[in-house]
């Protein structure tokens, strides 16, 4: 009986000491998990969920604080996927926080920009170049489209302007089609 | 012949109709010069060449009007001498029926060349060769216009054993490079030994169908001739069985040498590289010659009268070339390659570019719309044609599905979108219109995540950048007010100090003694000038002070405001 107990404590020892080197060893830093619905986000950095940033987002959904549906640029695809990832019920996009618009860049008037520096502050990505009283010019292809730039500007000169498509980003079309009965009688 | 070249073979295929006797009967004709030349910018696979002229200047033949941009990329050029008369926003030969920047040009019909000098390739270094061949805008003929220069490298191994010359040309109707090595065998072999040097391959291959036996003819005797030159038997020509796609790269490769190049790597690798004929051609005329490429043989055929091959000039209008076979009346449809590969243009009026080898007239009657789709069988008939080894039906469903990452996995990029499975298939799925929107969907959302990836790259820099300001602030301010506080404890300090310090005491015991002994002597001391006075003298001198004093009196209250 005492050796049984022995035993036993033996081994909850060794296990204890096995798990609790483990423990220290494979530490994961972060939350893996967080980094994975970071990765989802579209990194516009609108902050159009309420939250600062997409990070501060991915945690509030991590920490259950902050329902999927919320992120209209990444639209009703990004919470597809961030509920196939949460094993969630996929939900429409809050109407609260937004509508999902065409991917758009923002682009400054430079005729009439007065040089205030006020959208470069704003602009969460660095995207936009230029001093005070010196013009100021958005770099299209760094833009995340986030609309942050547009409320600031004393004098309305940015736009959002969408990005059309070029023969580059064209796009094959989904060739499931509905069977148009009047094309079979042409035929 | 020579000794008998052992063949292998690749997986599937099919037999379509060929239709190539329509196109043959006639040698290659020169295609008049257009009114109007559309020259897109963009021809090849890579950069956007950047425009390197504008409207209103004058160009000659031959002159680069577009320079390559980037690493992977190919210049343009203008097929004929006369004046840019825009440089603007042209409908592209391109399903999607957008548009593109486009040199405009109008001929002025003296077709003045550029001074033109071959280029000596064996004293320059490999890097100016293919500078200079980047330059003259050579790329791949056979229809994937990849930049001829990139592939004229030879690789790892440093040297290559066998380069696979392309003349199977396996698609219906196009008959261009058929006709091209029966005219033009010996410029073709040219063109073969200078990419044969360039690369230090061993042996020439040149796989040609056994359905073209005049081409075969032709490029033999021509092959003889440089073999019986150089003294040796390295140039072999070599039928093919005719079976679509036998003029696939990677297909031709395996047929000729049973090397498979596996998923992901490169041909050169197994000391292997392939070339169309077109393409032996063109560097033939830009090595030897000084000409950049700025025509092509394009074979026109399908619903017209007199279907014939043309040398065109890049930029020709496909509405022009065709008029000259003779539509037939009931023509609907202009499309760029062949019945399997080609591409539906949006209309007539695009340019023939680089990559178009044949423009194909169509008709509802030569072409009937395929009927409706049916549900997949899963008979598997599509698995067996597929000549890359894939097996169609799994990427359709989850091309269908939208399950990419799925059709990734079946390996849904190493589909060369021949067709076959189409072809074949009982319930007329167009498959490869499923297998091209998943792979421009797929495209689309690389490029979105790499978009997302700096993004946040660059937000997350932000944060650390306001952090640092924050802190570099913090740090001035306190360094800032600890200095004042330094000051003002100094300043302080010569206040209270004085009255304490016994050495202070001392020195300020001395000064007052000073002061004092000063007056004394001042009161002692007379001025000399002062004595021995006339009363009148007095009396100015006295005036004088008197005026001193009033004077002083009144700038009184001035100096006390200076103060």
């Amino acid at each position: 009986m005492f050796e049984a107990i022995l035993v036993m404590a033996l081994g909850a020892v060794v296990l204890g000491a096995a798990l609790g080197y483990a423990a220290v060893r494979f530490r994961v830093e972060g939350d893996p998990l967080v980094e994975k619905i970071d990765a989802i986000l579209p990194q516009t950095q609108c902050g159009q969920c309420g939250f600062p940033g997409c990070k501060p987002y991915a945690q509030a959904i991590a920490k259950g604080e902050a329902d999927i549906n919320c992120c209209p640029p990444g639209g009703d695809e990004g919470i597809h996927k961030l509920a196939d990832l949460l094993g969630r019920e996929f939900k429409s996009l809050s109407a609260e926080h937004g509508i999902e618009k065409p991917k758009s860049v923002a682009v400054i008037d430079e005729q009439r920009c007065i040089g205030c520096t006020l959208c470069i502050q704003a602009c969460p990505v660095d995207a936009i170049v230029g001093a005070a009283k010196q013009m100021h010019t958005v770099v299209a292809p760094q833009c995340t489209g986030c609309e942050l730039c547009l409320p600031p500007c004393p004098v309305d000169c940015i736009s959002m302007q969408p990005i059309g498509e070029s023969v580059e980003t064209w796009k094959w079309k989904y060739p499931v089609f509905k069977i148009n009965p009047t094309q079979r009688e042409a035929a | 012949m020579n000794a008998v070249q052992r063949l292998f073979g690749f997986h599937g295929g099919v037999k379509p109709a060929y239709n190539k006797e329509a196109a043959t009967g006639l040698p290659i004709a020169v295609a008049p010069t257009p009114t109007l030349l559309v020259i897109p910018l963009h021809q090849s696979i890579g950069g956007i060449p950047r425009p390197l002229v504008k409207a209103g200047d004058r160009v000659l033949k031959g002159q680069r009007i577009g320079g390559a941009d980037g690493n992977v990329s190919s210049a343009v050029h203008a097929s004929t001498s006369g004046t840019v008369v825009a440089v603007e926003m042209r409908l592209m030969p391109h399903t999607s029926g957008l548009s593109a920047l486009c040199v405009v040009i109008e001929p002025d019909g003296r077709d003045e060349w550029i001074p033109r000098q071959p280029f000596d390739f064996r004293s320059a270094t490999p890097t100016q060769t293919r500078d200079y061949l980047r330059d003259t805008g050579v790329v791949g003929l056979g229809g994937a216009v990849f930049p001829s220069y990139l592939k004229l490298n030879p690789g790892k191994l440093g040297k290559l054993h066998t380069l696979v010359l392309n003349g199977a040309e396996c698609e219906p109707f196009i008959t261009c490079d058929d006709l091209l090595m029966r005219e033009r065998a010996e410029t073709i072999i040219k063109g073969t030994l200078i990419m044969r040097e360039m690369l230090s391959a061993g042996q020439v291959l040149i796989g040609i169908e056994d359905n073209k036996p005049q081409a075969i003819a032709a490029m033999e005797v021509a092959a003889q001739a440089a073999n019986a030159a150089a003294g040796d038997s390295s140039i072999k020509v070599v039928p093919v069985p005719t079976r679509y796609p036998a003029g696939g790269a990677k297909q031709l490769m395996r047929v000729l040498t049973g090397i498979e190049v596996p998923h992901g790597k490169r041909s050169t690798d197994y000391g292997l590289q392939c070339f169309n004929v077109g393409t032996a051609y063109a560097i033939y005329e830009a090595i030897a010659l000084g000409q950049p490429l700025i025509s092509r043989i394009v074979t026109v055929a399908g619903n017209v009268e007199r279907a014939r091959n043309y040398e065109v000039l890049l930029g020709t209008p496909m509405r022009d070339l065709v008029a000259l076979c003779g539509p037939l009346p009931d023509t609907d449809r202009v499309i760029m390659g062949g019945p399997m590969m080609g591409l539906l243009m949006p209309n007539d009026e695009v340019p023939v570019v680089k990559a178009a080898n044949c423009v194909l007239v169509g008709s509802r009657k030569l072409f009937p719309p395929p009927p409706p789709e049916m549900p997949c069988i899963r008979c598997g008939e599509c698995a067996k044609v597929c000549p890359s080894d894939l097996q169609p039906f799994e990427m359709y469903w989850f091309s269908r599905a939208k399950i990419f990452g799925k059709a990734q996995e079946y390996n849904l990029f190493d589909c060369i979108e021949c067709g076959c499975c189409a072809y074949v298939c009982p319930s007329r799925i167009p498959l490869v219109d499923y297998y091209r929107f998943a792979k421009s969907e797929i495209w689309a959302r690389e490029l979105e995540n790499e978009a997302a990836d700096v993004a946040r790259e660059r937000y997350e820099f932000r944060l650390l950048r306001e952090e640092r300001e924050k802190q570099e602030k913090a740090a001035k301010l306190a360094a800032k007010t600890a200095a004042g506080r330094e000051k003002a404890a100094a300043a302080l300090a010569e206040v209270e100090q004085p009255a304490v310090t016994p050495e202070q005491d001392a020195k300020k015991a001395l000064i007052a003694a000073a002061l004092e002994r000063a007056r004394v002597q001042k009161a002692q001391a007379h001025p000399e000038n002062t004595s021995n006075l006339t009363p009148q003298q007095q009396a100015e001198v006295e005036a004088i002070e008197a005026r001193r004093a009033e004077i002083r009196e009144m700038a009184k209250p001035h100096l006390r405001q200076d103060d």
